[in-house]
């Protein structure tokens, strides 16, 4: 079975979810990734969305973080307040799962405005939504990010969730309960912050994919691992699975 | 006692040019019917807050309503960009937007502060962002028991919130449930309030999921069957999906906005 950057980045994302644990889950390609690894290896996962849908376990792939099968299926749905404040904030979910529009090489995210000037910006994204918090109060962060010179930037123009700031010791500074990133996955690789300067390294690529092609979508010299894997292809039932979820997304629409 | 009017009436006299107001909704029991009676009212200047604007604000915000933006995701969800949002900020059309903007959980806590009568409520948030630098009521401040530096953001006090619910009896006492936002925090936050609901009933049955506004809490109730369309109202009708992906191209261009407000908004009198 042949296989698209997009499923194969994906699949690496569900794979990197374990079971049994609680995964806070942004819209799009990290709903997508925890949706599939709780159809394949994760049955136990616990998906809570900011609309305060905790361990909501929908049959299709979520529209919006507040849709209605997402509070059908939950095992409890609080207030806003109350996700953020008791669920969040003291630490209790593993897995902070984000989505970014630029993300620089320690893991910084940027989903604000693009260009240098906040009150004139070429480009007006979102905001923060609940990211920030999620970067900062998750035991640890799971990036998925198609990765381009566009989006993997030098530096951020707005730090919206904090990674790493600028190298070893400023979350610890700043009294950040969480690790901070600990995978970025793209549609090229896998990238990994050295444990010494906590810059994003290259330690996967999939199949297919070489050195090259990550370092021409990066905007930094991208540093690589000393041996860089190659990610294990999506297995027929992995394939099929996900086909199944966005199928049945189309169909909605 | 809240007052049951018809939703002209009821925004006639909630909601005045100058006005900090909120019409709450995470997705779900959006009041999309009441912003619209606002646009047809032709208030100015407002302040409007929400956490997630998404269609309604952008329709409010290409209608001239607006001269402030309060939130924290301004998107089409499950779509892109707003496009009335973007043309606002980024090419001060119909008129320059400011904006405050904030992360989920401060938004949150802002309600919680207000709500709870406080100036201001503390978190753990906006740490290392760049956030804080251009959000003056987000500021440190230091617990005065173990000395620990947290996050402290200012009360969200509002002139007036409008929500939306799923029923209201006769005396006016509110019932809602699903996915249930920050709906109550903005409600008690506000010096005035209006809910719109779908069906004004007899009599409340008893649903342990529901967050209930007792009469007293609200100030007006109007019965706005499809009020909330195109988001939607659990137990009565589906999200619209479609006319979110419709409002994308539409929203992009400022003739086909304009167009569609005349026929859509300005030209139809309100369902109240």
């Amino acid at each position: 079975m042949s296989w698209t950057a997009d499923e194969m980045m994906s699949v690496a994302a569900a794979r990197a979810l374990r079971d049994g644990t609680a995964c806070f889950v942004g819209i799009g390609l990290p709903s997508t990734a925890a949706n599939l690894a709780r159809r394949t290896h994760a049955p136990n996962l616990v998906l809570i969305y900011e609309s305060g849908t905790i361990g909501a376990k929908p049959g299709r792939l979520p529209l919006s973080i507040g849709d209605g099968v997402l509070a059908e299926t939950a095992e409890t749905v609080v207030g806003v307040p109350e996700v953020f404040n008791y669920w969040l904030q003291p630490g209790r979910i593993e897995t902070g799962f984000l989505g970014a529009a630029q993300i620089d090489r320690f893991g910084n995210i940027n989903t604000t405005v693009i260009g240098p000037d906040y009150q004139h910006p070429k480009v007006r994204l979102p905001g923060a939504g609940g990211a920030p918090e999620i970067a900062a109060s998750c035991r640890q962060v799971i990036v998925i990010v198609r990765q381009s010179r566009r989006t993997f930037v030098e530096r951020v123009d707005f730090v919206t969730s904090f990674g790493y700031g600028s190298g070893p010791g400023d979350r610890e500074r700043l009294g950040l309960t969480g690790r901070g990133p600990v995978l970025v996955i793209t549609d090229l690789g896998v990238l990994e912050p050295d444990p010494r300067t906590r810059e994003l390294t290259l330690t996967s690529l999939h199949p297919g994919v070489t050195v090259e092609r990550a370092r021409e979508a990066t905007g930094w010299e991208l540093a690589v691992a000393a041996e860089v894997a190659t990610t294990a292809p999506p297995t027929a039932l992995e394939l099929e699975t996900l086909r199944a979820l966005e199928a049945a997304d189309k169909v909605d629409q | 006692m809240a007052e049951i009017v018809s939703l002209p009436e009821a925004v006639a006299e909630l909601v005045r040019d100058g006005d900090t107001i909120a019409l709450e909704g995470f997705t779900h029991l959006i009041p999309v019917a009441a912003g619209h009676e606002i646009i047809r009212q032709r208030r100015r200047d407002l302040t409007l807050v929400r956490m997630t604007p998404d269609i309604v604000y952008d329709q409010m915000i290409g209608a001239g309503c607006a001269r402030k933006l309060v939130f924290s995701w301004g998107g089409n969800p499950g779509v892109g960009s707003l496009h009335r949002f973007r043309d606002a900020i980024e090419n001060g059309w119909p008129a320059p937007l400011e904006i405050e903007e904030h992360s989920h959980a401060g938004m949150a806590n802002r309600y919680v502060a207000a709500a709870s009568g406080l100036p201001f409520a503390v978190l753990r948030g906006y740490v290392g962002t760049d956030l804080l630098a251009h959000t003056p009521t987000v500021k440190p401040i230091t617990c005065p028991f173990t000395g620990e530096v947290l996050t402290a953001v200012q009360a969200l006090q509002l002139d007036a919130a409008i929500v939306h619910a799923q029923r209201a009896d006769r005396d006016g006492n509110v019932q809602l449930w699903g996915i249930t936002g920050v709906q109550k925090e903005a409600v008690l936050a506000a010096r005035r309030s209006l809910v719109t609901v779908e069906e004004v009933v007899d009599e409340l049955d008893l649903r342990p999921d529901a967050v209930v506004l007792p009469s007293w809490t609200v100030r007006w109730v109007a019965e706005v069957p499809g009020g909330a369309h195109p988001s939607y109202a659990q137990g009565y009708y589906d999200r619209d999906n479609a006319y979110y992906r419709a409002w994308d191209p539409i929203s992009r261009d400022r003739d086909a906005f304009t167009e569609w407000l005349s026929a859509h908004v300005l030209d139809r009198q309100g369902d109240g």
